[in-house]
């Protein structure tokens, strides 16, 4: 069991810009060069409008907490085998203000899972799991504002 | 195979429809536009399920269906396994919205667990008390394992699909067809993915407008509701995405005995995917089927409209509804 790996994302034309800004630890969303809507995930075109000219947009990584759901069975059904171990842990959806309100989903590193909240404030850090791969997590901000 | 041991001469006809649980009520969809345009007469619409096949193709590594996974990319390597934490994350943003508890949730098993121990076809038959539900194991938290179909068992059923005309002579009272169709909305979805924005909306609410347009009828003519129940907050989801009641309503809905029979809208009179067995929500259509013809275990006293409606996710979904 030790040697089932956490599912790794491949990397492919319409999302590399994504995964490359994570390695530098910057956030980067889609953005439609056409008609301005931003989409996550990446994408060939926009759901908006059809048109596949598309920009990445750098933004603030600070969002709120929108859902999350907390795995706490113990069947091996539940979950990824690489995740059982650490069974409870939370997935969130947090939503990016600055990038159109755009959902994306991760998990939320310093905090207790019973302090998750839906509405809380949070912000990007980076999980440099790979030396190819880094991975967007949030923690809890700080901010007031 | 099942044609030739049935000694069918010929297939005019035969199509296989994907999107998972969304595909039940698609079959029949299909088989009457082949009617209608005369490339069939009689068509047989099939689900099989073969329990431990199906287990381990849902627990399958990336590489089997890579086509699937475009967004999985974003959800596998957070831990967001399967389909189901989808439902959990809309029914906990549902929760924080809508004030939508616990207790009321649990009120679709209830519900469906007392149909189960009158269907003498089902696999589980023991009710389950509110009490039982609120004191039982979470699985995704806020689902429960009472909230979800135990997903282990084999079995198969069919649907014959004909002309009214045809259907005239035949032994059974036929269930009419007044509307069968498919609806993806503006965001198609395979297993795993999820919209950029939307946390509970679903293509029910594009498939209930063409539906009950074509149908000519509205959500209140209904008389029993037959709706794939994966998990408990599908069937909640849909109450309002078909608008059997308002957004946000479908705790109070439920709470009040809606699904209940005798209630508002007795719903998965057979038990459902919880209580009668997993077979991809085409069980469903028989119980609809069972409840025009007069034959339920569960039998809503003068059923004159059915509904049934398949998965929610993934899109495209469908639904349709049978009339006396």
């Amino acid at each position: 069991m030790e040697n089932i790996r956490k599912p790794l994302p491949r990397i492919r034309e319409e999302t590399r810009g994504f995964w490359e800004g994570c390695k530098r630890h910057e956030l980067f969303v889609q953005r439609c060069k056409d008609c301005g809507a931003y989409r996550f995930p990446p994408a060939l075109g926009c759901h908006k409008c059809g048109s596949e000219n598309r920009e990445w947009v750098k933004v603030s990584g600070k969002g709120d907490v929108y859902s999350f759901a907390i795995p706490r069975g113990n069947k091996p059904e539940g979950v990824h085998p690489a995740f059982a171990a650490e069974v409870p842990y939370a997935v969130v959806l947090v939503e990016l203000p600055d990038a159109g309100g755009v959902h994306i989903v991760s998990n939320i590193t310093g905090c207790r899972l019973e302090d998750i909240a839906i509405g809380m404030p949070v912000e990007v850090t980076y999980d440099d799991v790979t030396t190819e791969i880094t991975l967007p997590k949030f923690r809890p901000s700080h901010d007031v504002s | 195979m099942i044609a030739t041991n049935l000694a069918i001469p010929d297939l005019s006809f035969s199509v296989e429809i994907p999107h998972f649980g969304g595909s039940g009520c698609a079959m029949v969809a299909a088989a009457a536009s082949a009617i209608v345009s005369g490339a069939a007469t009689v068509v047989v619409c099939i689900r099989a399920i073969d329990a431990k096949a199906f287990q381990h193709a849902m627990r399958g590594p990336d590489r089997v269906r890579p086509f699937y996974l475009d967004s999985g990319d974003f959800l596998r390597p957070f831990g967001w396994s399967h389909a189901f934490f989808r439902h959990a994350v809309s029914l906990k943003r549902h929760m924080h919205e809508y004030g939508t508890t616990s207790e009321q949730i649990g009120r679709v098993i209830v519900a469906e667990r007392e149909y189960g121990a009158l269907n003498p076809r089902a696999m589980i038959r023991t009710p389950v008390t509110i009490e039982d539900y609120l004191h039982s194991e979470w699985f995704i938290e806020p689902l429960r394992e009472l909230d979800m179909t135990p997903f282990n068992n084999d079995g198969a059923c069919a649907v014959v699909v004909t002309s009214a005309k045809r259907a005239k002579d035949l032994k059974q009272r036929p269930a009419y067809i007044m509307a069968a169709v498919q609806s993806s909305g503006p965001y198609t979805q395979a297993w795993y993915e999820f919209p950029a924005t939307i946390a509970y909306e679903t293509a029910a609410r594009t498939t209930a407008e063409r539906l009950f347009r074509i149908a000519n009828v509205t959500p209140q003519d209904i008389d029993v509701a037959e709706m794939y129940d994966c998990c408990s907050w599908e069937v909640l989801n849909m109450l309002e995405d078909y608008g059997f009641c308002e957004r946000g309503g479908c705790g109070p809905f439920v709470a009040a005995g809606g699904i209940e029979l005798g209630g508002r809208l007795p719903t998965n009179t057979h038990g459902g995917h919880l209580a009668e067995a997993y077979l991809h929500g085409v069980n469903h259509i028989l119980e609809a089927v069972r409840q025009i013809r007069g034959t339920s275990s569960a039998q809503v006293k003068d059923a004159e409209l059915a509904f049934v409606a398949s998965a929610a996710l993934p899109w495209p979904t469908s639904a349709l509804i049978l009339r006396r």
